[in-house]
């Protein structure tokens, strides 16, 4: 395992940072696309072009400048933040043609301060995954915060200022109110904020200091919608539905998570966190949210809504890998950012293509739609199997592991909330598309004929949901990084 | 030549101020260019004298060649020598931003206004450079006064505010003048480093703690430390932008630097933090000034004024941190007056431009400015960023090491106030930021580039370019924070810290 | 009894000082009228200067003239005059101070320009009409 100091994690960075005044000074709309579209398949090229290195089990390094007495502003490409990088700047491309659909077919307004933003938000979401401590992670963490409030507001009415007031609120109040004295502390504590496979404590560390330093991390990232710092998220539906898609079903939420994930793994370490037994600690925050917000979705009929309350649990899921501490259980949680990215963003595209092609959003106006709207249904059907966690779609792959994991972990009440909460997302999901196809005459609430939405919508659509399915055959490189990242982070 | 670069830092504005003067009789066009030149002068010799510093260490400068203690010492470590590239690089920036509202607003006293905008630099270059106690009161009075006239410059309620910072301000340097009195009747010398040496050795102590206490109170009401801030939201905020935004940045961290000089050179730490006791009651003010000052700043509806509080908590941020007595403290106090000095002139400078064009400052006039001024809101957003304390803008590193201070001396309550008083100023300054984004309310749903072109109301170039430096330098000071603390700040501290503790 | 005497006896000049200083603040506290709390702040800073000078005088000191040059031959005596430092750095305070004097001279007629009463109660009230009828 060697370390390659390479320029890459940078350019990965920089590259949609550095499109942005093109961007802006594009007169022409195809020629504004155009460059999004390049800025988005050359950071998928360098960011795919880093997978052999890092599978051979490499990582890549680069330090840019120091901060403070051991701590630097440094970039670390390591399986875990490779997987991470990969999912977004893939789904960029998808969701960068998707937006062309959306944002045209209804005619939005200031379309050049939206791709703008969105690759400012990009940039820093490839940011998070390749910080090498917590500190620059901090520092991407916030950048996407603020990137993304013009993206949440984009309607600019009074609805959107509310939102987005609840949006920074949660966020901000979460990361500047707890994450940063946590990380103050704790580099008071070790002088260091590098994560490292065993954890930073290496003299260990006191219940009394190790508790409050955890849930500070845990709720403080409130980007991962931990139960009760969730409520930003249904919040942030008021934006567009490529807005809703990437950030808050991939890259946002993800973003979250994934430090949650580092955290736990890389800064307090599985053995330090086995020995306070507080695994089992986090296993219970998180199935609580599973719980919770699972049932929360049964109940919302703005198809958006219910998304994002399914969203929030999903997120949970990785929370609970994470937490049970185990081999498979990590694998499971690592897997499922991408299984549940590529399912969650086909059910939002879809969400969003019935929005174009028919205005609606509430579920209960949706009878019928498939007749009118069969292929979307379908790709739908498709996300909802994989984020329920059925085959033939990589869902299953995700949520097998988690189970495995629990087994592992011993924690066999988690195995019970896995299973019921799977019931509960098949029941808040199949009825939306039963009703969109089986229906009689009478009860339909469309016309019988063929009116799917834009081309530009449909096509990124279906091509998420293929790979949903794809994904389950052949998982790679998901798979063997996550397997290589967990056997680094419990090999120590 | 450069050897007398710390003469020239003070004499070249001095000298230009009376030229400017005059030349404001003969032809206006030229008091501009005489007032850029001065300070500019005077920024590359604090540059070059820097230079000096760090390659050879403390430079002396006897003026007139007279020996101290008979004589008036200049005396530049790292410390003055980084706050006086600071204090020339905002004049500038300042400067140009506000040649044309300067121009328009004091059109037939201009001569008058660039000759006390110079005055009011050189009093501040004194004090940060010199070695004297005597001396520094008296550039302390030359740059408030010239403050106060600049200040009352413009009508209305200006005025009598001016009036009263001069009554405050007066009390204040009254008070220092009669601290280094005391100071003067049991040690016989106003030289700095002079009565460092002789204060230890002392006997009747009770002479010195009065000084200390006389000294800190008259800093105290010049800095404006809550509750001796009372002189400050109207001051600066009823001033005309020209002189409101030189004057914010500045006065008040460099107040703060004379609190430190003094404490770090002339009393030592060891004194000041230990045998005075006072350390804790002050910690403990500093608290209450930010927390006090955020309430208060929260219940103002015109920006500058909102931004004149932001200053109050600034300053308890950097008494407090200072107070905490520890390394890390001390950094972030230190740090902090750079990195203060920046974000203000970058808000004030933003406040400046958006008064440039709509000629109000009441939150409901700040409608829809992010359409109309694009690039001053951005500048105005960073500066904001940084105030909150947001990497990777300057603000966030003096942050960490005030919250590090405050945990390593275990004064939780100073960090929760930091920490608060942060979530604040999200509130505060997103206020402002929705404000001039989402209203105001109209149908946005549909494209309307064609409205959009029409909007557009920048501010004018020499106001525009100056704000976007400010705001780039913000950036950059935070990311290359720790080449500004390894190579200037430290120096500076760790030595009389470790040397003294 | 007797000891607080000399005690004040002792020290009567800071006595006189801290008497001005609380004469002056209480000038500018108090009154009303801008000219009268501009006198109160002169008397302030007299104080003060006061204190510089009435610690420069010894026992039995002359003034610090020496009054025939010796071509710097002669020893002097520095317990014979008085100490001429603080004398000289209260000229500074001085001029420091008249210059202050100045200013709110200035600021006070322009003031009395704009509302036409030197009273500051009159004043603020004419400014808080000002700010409502602009709202």
């Amino acid at each position: 395992m060697i370390t390659i100091i390479s320029i890459k994690p940078l350019i990965a960075i920089l590259v949609s940072l550095l499109v942005i005044p093109i961007l802006a000074s594009s007169r022409k709309p195809n020629v504004r696309e155009a460059w999004t579209f390049a800025a988005a398949l050359i950071k998928f090229g360098i960011i795919a072009s880093m997978v052999p290195a890092v599978l051979a089990g490499h990582t890549l390094e680069l330090t840019i400048v120091p901060f403070f007495e051991g701590i630097d502003f440094k970039l670390r490409v390591d399986a875990f933040g490779l997987l991470f990088a990969l999912v977004s700047s893939f789904l960029w491309i998808v969701t960068s043609a998707y937006s062309i659909g959306y944002m045209r077919g209804l005619d939005e307004h200031s379309q050049t301060r939206y791709f703008c933003f969105f690759a400012a938000a990009l940039s820093a979401t490839v940011g998070v995954a390749f910080s090498a401590n917590l500190l620059t992670m901090y520092i991407f963490y916030e950048i996407l915060s603020l990137s993304t409030y013009p993206l949440v507001t984009h309607h600019q009415d009074p609805e959107a200022r509310s939102s987005g007031r609840k949006y920074l609120l949660y966020i901000m109040g979460g990361s500047i109110g707890l994450v940063l004295p946590a990380m103050v502390a704790v580099y008071l504590m070790t002088g260091t904020l590098d994560f490292a496979s065993g954890g930073i404590f290496s003299g260990g560390l006191a219940f009394a200091q190790a508790l409050p330093l955890l849930l500070m991390f845990v709720f403080g990232f409130s980007k991962a919608a931990v139960m009760p710092m969730h409520a930003w998220l249904p919040a942030a539906m008021v934006a567009p539905t490529p807005v809703s898609a990437l950030l808050h079903a991939v890259a946002v939420v993800k973003v979250g998570v994934f430090c949650v994930f580092r955290v736990i793994t890389g800064l307090f370490g599985p053995d330090l966190l086995q020995a306070l037994d507080f695994g089992t600690l986090l296993c219970v925050i998180a199935a609580i949210t599973i719980l919770v917000s699972s049932l929360i979705a049964l109940s919302q009929d703005n198809l958006k809504r219910r998304l994002a309350f399914s969203t929030i649990g999903q997120l949970s899921y990785i929370v609970l890998g994470a937490a049970l501490l185990s081999k498979s259980g990590m694998t499971g949680g690592m897997l499922h950012i991408a299984m549940h990215a590529f399912g969650k963003i086909t059910l939002f595209f879809c969400a969003g293509a019935i929005v174009v092609a028919t205005g609606i959003k509430n579920i209960s106006e949706m009878v019928g739609i498939g007749k009118q709207m069969p292929l979307t249904m379908a790709a739908f059907f498709i996300g909802s199997l994989s984020v329920i966690g059925l085959p033939p779609c990589g869902g299953f792959i995700s949520k097998w592991h988690l189970a495995i994991g629990t087994i592992e972990a011993e924690q066999f009440t988690m195995l019970a909330v896995l299973l019921i909460s799977s019931l509960l997302n098949a029941a808040y999901f199949l009825p939306i598309v039963y009703r969109a196809f089986f229906c009689t005459e009478a009860e339909s609430m469309f016309e019988n004929q063929f009116k799917e939405a834009p081309g530009w919508c449909l096509a990124p659509l279906l091509a998420t949901a293929v790979i949903s399915v794809l994904l389950f055959f052949y998982p790679q490189p998901f798979l063997t990084l996550s397997q290589l990242a967990v056997s680094r982070i419990l090999g120590g | 030549m450069s050897a007398q670069f710390p003469a020239l830092i003070i004499i070249v504005p001095l000298l230009a101020a009376l030229f400017v003067n005059i030349a404001g009789w003969i032809r206006r066009s030229l008091c501009f260019p005489t007032a850029l030149a001065a300070l500019v002068v005077s920024f590359l010799s604090a540059v070059g004298l820097m230079g000096r510093v760090m390659a050879d260490g403390d430079v002396i400068y006897r003026m007139a060649g007279w020996d101290p203690p008979w004589g008036i010492a200049l005396h530049i470590d790292h410390l003055n020598g980084i706050i006086l590239i600071l204090i020339s690089l905002v004049a500038i920036l300042n400067l140009i931003a506000h040649r044309t509202s300067a121009a328009s607003q004091f059109t037939n006293r201009l001569g008058a206004f660039y000759a006390l905008y110079l005055l009011f630099v050189t009093g501040l270059m004194g004090i940060v450079i010199t070695g004297d106690t005597f001396n520094l009161y008296v550039l302390l009075e030359i740059s408030s006064l010239s403050g106060y006239a600049l200040l009352g410059m413009g009508g209305g309620r200006a005025t009598l505010s001016s009036l009263h910072y001069l009554f405050l301000g007066t009390i204040g340097a009254s008070f220092y003048l009669l601290g280094i009195g005391y100071l003067y009747i049991v040690t016989g010398s106003l030289n700095m480093v002079d009565i460092a040496g002789i204060l230890p050795a002392l006997e009747n102590v009770a002479p010195v703690k009065v000084s200390f206490i006389l000294c800190l109170v008259g800093l105290f009401i010049k800095m404006a430390l809550f509750p001796l801030h009372t002189w400050l939201p109207n001051a600066y905020s009823h001033a005309p932008n020209p002189a409101a935004s030189l004057i914010a940045p500045l006065t008040t961290k460099v107040m703060i630097y004379i609190m430190i000089r003094l404490i770090l050179t002339v009393y030592q730490p060891d004194f000041a933090f230990i045998q005075m006791e006072i350390a804790e009651f002050i910690q403990w003010l500093a608290v209450i000034a930010i927390i006090a000052g955020s309430i208060l700043a929260y219940k103002q509806n015109r920006l500058k004024r909102m931004l004149s509080y932001i200053i109050v908590v600034e300053v308890g941020y950097m008494v407090g941190g200072f107070w905490l007595g520890n390394a890390a403290g001390m950094t972030g106090a230190v740090l902090h007056v750079l990195n203060d000095a920046m974000m203000t002139l970058c808000v004030f400078l933003a406040a400046g431009a958006v008064m440039s064009r709509v000629q109000f400052d009441e939150f409901k006039h700040l409608q829809g400015l992010f359409g109309k001024m694009p690039y001053t809101m951005i500048a105005f957003v960073v500066g904001a960023l940084s105030i909150i304390g947001v990497p990777p803008t300057c603000g966030f590193f003096s942050k960490w090491y005030l919250i590090s201070g405050g945990i390593n001396a275990g004064h939780y309550a100073f960090v929760a106030a930091l920490i608060i008083s942060s979530l604040v100023n999200v509130l505060l300054f997103f206020r402002v930021i929705e404000i001039s984004y989402f209203e105001p309310f109209a149908n946005h749903h549909h494209s309307h580039n064609h409205h959009a072109e029409s909007l557009f109301q920048e501010a004018s170039l020499d106001m525009l370019v100056p704000l976007l430096v400010t705001a780039g330098l913000l950036i950059a000071m935070g990311i290359y924070a720790h080449i500004l603390v390894t190579q200037f700040i430290e120096p500076a501290v760790l030595p009389s810290l470790m040397g003294s503790l | 009894m007797p000891d607080l005497l000399s005690l004040f006896l002792a020290k009567y000049n800071y006595w006189v000082v801290i008497f001005l200083m609380m004469i002056g603040l209480y000038a500018m506290m108090a009154k009303n009228n801008l000219v009268k709390k501009i006198i109160g702040m002169n008397i302030f800073q007299t104080a003060v200067i006061l204190f510089y000078v009435s610690i420069a005088t010894k026992h039995d000191a002359s003034i610090p003239i020496i009054g025939h040059g010796h071509n710097g031959h002669h020893a002097i005596h520095a317990a014979d005059y008085m100490n001429p430092l603080p004398h000289v750095l209260m000229l500074t305070a001085i001029v420091v101070s008249v210059a202050t004097l100045g200013v709110a001279l200035a600021l006070a007629v322009k003031a009395y320009q704009q509302h036409d009463t030197l009273e500051e109660d009159e004043i603020i009230e004419q400014l808080k009409t000002d700010y409502l009828s602009q709202q």
